[in-house]
């Protein structure tokens, strides 16, 4: 995100006799594997509760694969509702203490915490690749860097909360049970644990079955940083666990990142209790393109809003609504672009696009694909060889598609975008605002008046207006409608673990 | 000369600048404390609940895309305007909660005081919970607060007036628009509310008010595709879990009852009830990097 070093000023050479465009050649790449050396995976781990690691209640375990290569990685334990019960009380008994520390101690247990990260990245990036399947370019370049930093942000509010806009003095919820999903496992966890430690909260986390390693890693994280035992815990298991967790009575406060329909169901869950929630759920993101855009940059953010960790972002801009008068030349470019895509092992420093996290989730986007073309939407994609172990899904367009068709209006999250066109502003803005969700939106156009207008337009909590898929710790992210309610991030963020 | 028998009014809803019957034709017997029959109140439908959520919808926009100045200008006449009729609602107060005059006086005035209070926050209250953030990138980031959208407000049941006007002003001051269910024992007020709205130059179906059981007019509401958020204050505690259970459905913003009607709502309100209505929506555009090839400024 570093502005491009443009070298100074150098005398502009005389214009030589141009010569014939010669043929690109064809360079194939070698591959450029990123070392596994640097990971040291165990065989098993167990569910990191009150300072240590052990095993489920019942002896229960599961395994977890690489879905690149279908490779098991670990064993772990997954928690039934007597190991959640523990974790929840070991995170209450170590709330008081917690809560009691000055801010700047806590503080600095923050600040270790993403300084450890920091030391710890490409151990952590190579880690959250395998266990993911995301290439090691987004892990290493997207996904550590943001954990390390939203660690680092809100470590500095823990002793500044009286500034902060909620009243002298706020006080902690208590006990935060937080369920995460697999998309960003590493950052995900970011985004929850550091806003509650900061604010004196413990918390019970719970990733997701498919992704732990990165979250049983970080336990091991808060021991090099000597948190507290008890202050963070980490429970590994499926929906059921994370089920227990949001309907424990003696969690205060609860935070989910997934789908609208789990969403729904916490929200049920929750109802007639104390407890706050904050929810960050599904989207269905209109990337809007006018004619006046610069289509070469506005070509790389549609591939960056859709194809970005294989599309599996809850802010994804699946819809990509373009001015009708630009719509051949941009999908032209776009096809010529997505032809340039590569796809493949995740661990090599060229993969563009990784796998797709599990075979559930590929039969999810296998389908929604399907039914795409079935009713009647058009079908591209690249030429593109897929892996024959490992789950895999080649980039994918559809064109002629209408606001009806169920790639216009079900998240499919994975890499699959939907082409609508439209004529005017106020076209746009009415396609983009047609569905239930309200998470994202991108607007890519010269005119500064436009975007503002459009923007303001537009039903989403995050617009991106010429760049897509950006983040940032001090920008509060989070969605308007069924895209969830609160805000993670910022200043913002904070509200959602204080008593205010 | 004998006494001159005196013109009743016949209450009526409030809804999308209009003062409908109900459409189911039902009314209901509104007493004062003493049990002394008061008035014949509108006993809404769910008809009329979700017609009512229909103007609100039609006035969101234009409300919502309203200046903050205007919106506080307007918000400012209806304390202009309640302050002309302020006996009336002395005696309508008096009557609804049993107060003497003195009492229901200081509820009246602290509710038009009130009004005046949100009409000054709708141009301040972007400045302090919204904001620019300091990226760790050459982009411009803007948080900026924006209304929820169509809020049901469950009216607090004992504080007729005061509590009333308490609920009200902080949800439309930012831009929402509102279907509110009155006080079920004590409605009158409530109704009376609209007849100041409605010469108040606020849009038709910003706020829409709807008289009758407070269960029955709050349970299509909580479940209504088309409402974003719902203030329960008005709702006892098991009607508020069902309707929260029932406002999963579309994640619909909940705004549980506080201890409510202990509450003091002489207190100053602070800017809660407005934030639990507003969303935060953040725009980021890059900067480009003037200075990068070696220039300064």
């Amino acid at each position: 995100m570093a502005p491009d070093p443009t070298p100074a000023r150098t005398p502009v050479p005389a214009p030589a006799p141009a010569p014939a465009p010669a043929p690109a050649p064809a360079f194939e790449y070698a591959p450029a594997p990123e070392s596994r050396a640097v990971v040291d995976i165990a065989p098993s781990y167990g569910l990191f509760i009150d300072g240590e690691f052990t095993e489920a209640a019942d002896g229960k375990v599961f395994k977890t694969v690489s879905p690149a290569t279908e490779e098991v990685l670990s064993e772990v334990a997954e928690a039934g509702d007597a190991d959640v019960d523990r974790a929840v009380k070991a995170a209450r008994r170590a709330f008081e203490k917690w809560a009691a520390l000055p801010g700047a101690e806590r503080a600095k247990y923050l600040f270790r915490i993403a300084r450890v990260i920091q030391e710890r990245s490409r151990e952590l990036a190579v880690l959250e690749t395998l266990d993911n399947g995301k290439p090691i370019r987004e892990t290493r370049d997207a996904d550590l860097p943001l954990v390390a930093a939203h660690f680092f942000y809100y470590a500095g509010w823990a002793d500044k909360l009286d500034h902060a806009g909620y009243g002298a003095n706020p006080r902690p919820l208590g006990v935060a049970g937080q369920v995460i999903p697999w998309n960003f496992p590493l950052l995900m966890l970011a985004w929850k644990i550091a806003p509650a430690l900061a604010t004196g909260n413990t918390v019970v986390l719970k990733p997701a079955e498919t992704t732990p390693l990165s979250a049983l890693f970080f336990a091991d994280v808060c021991r090099q940083a000597g948190l507290p035992k008890g202050v963070v815990n980490i429970i590994t298991g499926d929906g059921r666990a994370g089920a227990a967790l949001t309907a424990h009575p003696d969690v205060d406060k609860v935070a989910f990142t997934g789908s609208t329909a789990v969403g729904k169901q916490i929200a049920r869950t929750v109802a007639g209790t104390r407890k706050k929630l904050t929810l960050e759920l599904g989207g269905k993101g209109a990337n809007i393109v006018f004619d006046d855009a610069p289509i070469d940059q506005a070509v790389e953010g549609v591939v960056n809003g859709i194809f970005f960790n294989q599309g599996q972002v809850c802010c994804a801009g699946s819809r990509l609504l373009v001015q009708e008068s630009i719509h051949d030349e941009l999908l032209d470019s776009l096809k010529r672009r997505l032809a340039t895509l590569r796809l493949g092992d995740p661990l090599d420093k060229n993969t563009d696009i990784g796998a797709i996290n599990s075979a559930e989730q590929l039969a999810r986007i296998t389908a929604l694909a399907d039914r795409g073309e079935a009713e009647g939407a058009e079908r591209w994609s690249p030429a593109c060889e897929l892996p024959s172990s490992g789950y895999w899904f080649a980039p994918t367009l559809f064109t002629n598609v209408t606001q009806a068709h169920s790639v216009a209006r079900d998240e499919i999250f994975g890499p699959v975008l939907s082409v609508l066109t439209f004529r005017t502003p106020d076209e746009a803005v009415a396609k983009a605002n047609n569905t239930p969700y309200g998470l994202s939106a991108g607007i890519w156009t010269e005119k500064g008046s436009r975007i503002l207008a459009v923007a303001n337009k537009l039903r989403a909590g995050v617009i991106w207006s010429n760049t897509f898929n950006k983040f940032d710790p001090t920008s509060p992210f989070g969605g308007y409608k069924e895209s969830g309610f609160g805000r993670e991030g910022g200043r913002h963020g904070l509200e959602a673990y204080l008593d205010v | 000369m004998s006494e001159r028998l005196s013109v009743l009014k016949t209450y009526k809803l409030y809804v999308g600048g209009k003062f409908p019957r109900s459409e189911s034709g039902r009314v209901y017997e509104v007493s004062d404390s003493k049990n002394n029959w008061l008035a014949n109140a509108p006993l809404s439908s769910r008809k009329d609940a979700r017609d009512a959520v229909v103007a609100a919808r039609k006035a969101f926009g234009g409300w919502s895309g309203a200046t903050a100045y205007n919106r506080g200008q307007v918000l400012y006449r209806v304390a202009e305007m309640l302050e002309g009729r302020r006996d009336q609602y002395v005696a309508e107060v008096a009557g609804a909660e049993g107060l003497s005059k003195p009492k229901a006086a200081a509820q009246v005035d602290a509710a038009i005081d009130r009004w005046v209070w949100y009409a000054g926050w709708t141009d301040k209250i972007a400045q302090v919970v919204g904001g620019g953030n300091p990226v760790a990138g050459p982009f411009f980031n803007l948080s900026t607060p924006e209304p929820t959208g169509v809020v049901a407000i469950l009216a607090p049941q004992k504080s007729s007036f005061l509590g009333l006007v308490s609920v009200i002003a902080p949800v439309i001051a930012t831009g929402n628009t509102a279907v509110v269910v009155a006080s079920e024992k004590s409605p009158l007020p409530a109704l009376s509310l609209g007849e100041v709205l409605a010469t108040s130059d606020l849009p038709g179906g910003v706020v829409n008010i709807l008289s009758g059981r407070t269960a029955e007019i709050a349970a299509p509401l909580a479940a209504h595709q088309d409402v974003n958020a719902i203030d329960l204050a008005g709702a006892d505690e098991t009607l508020a879990k069902e309707l929260e259970i029932a406002a999963a459905d579309n994640l619909k913003r909940v705004l549980r009852p506080q201890p409510v009607d202990n509450a003091d709502w002489s207190a100053t309100p602070g800017t809660d009830r407005m934030t639990a209505f507003l969303e935060t929506k953040t725009v980021w555009h890059p900067t480009g990097a003037l200075g990068a090839s070696g220039s300064s400024y």
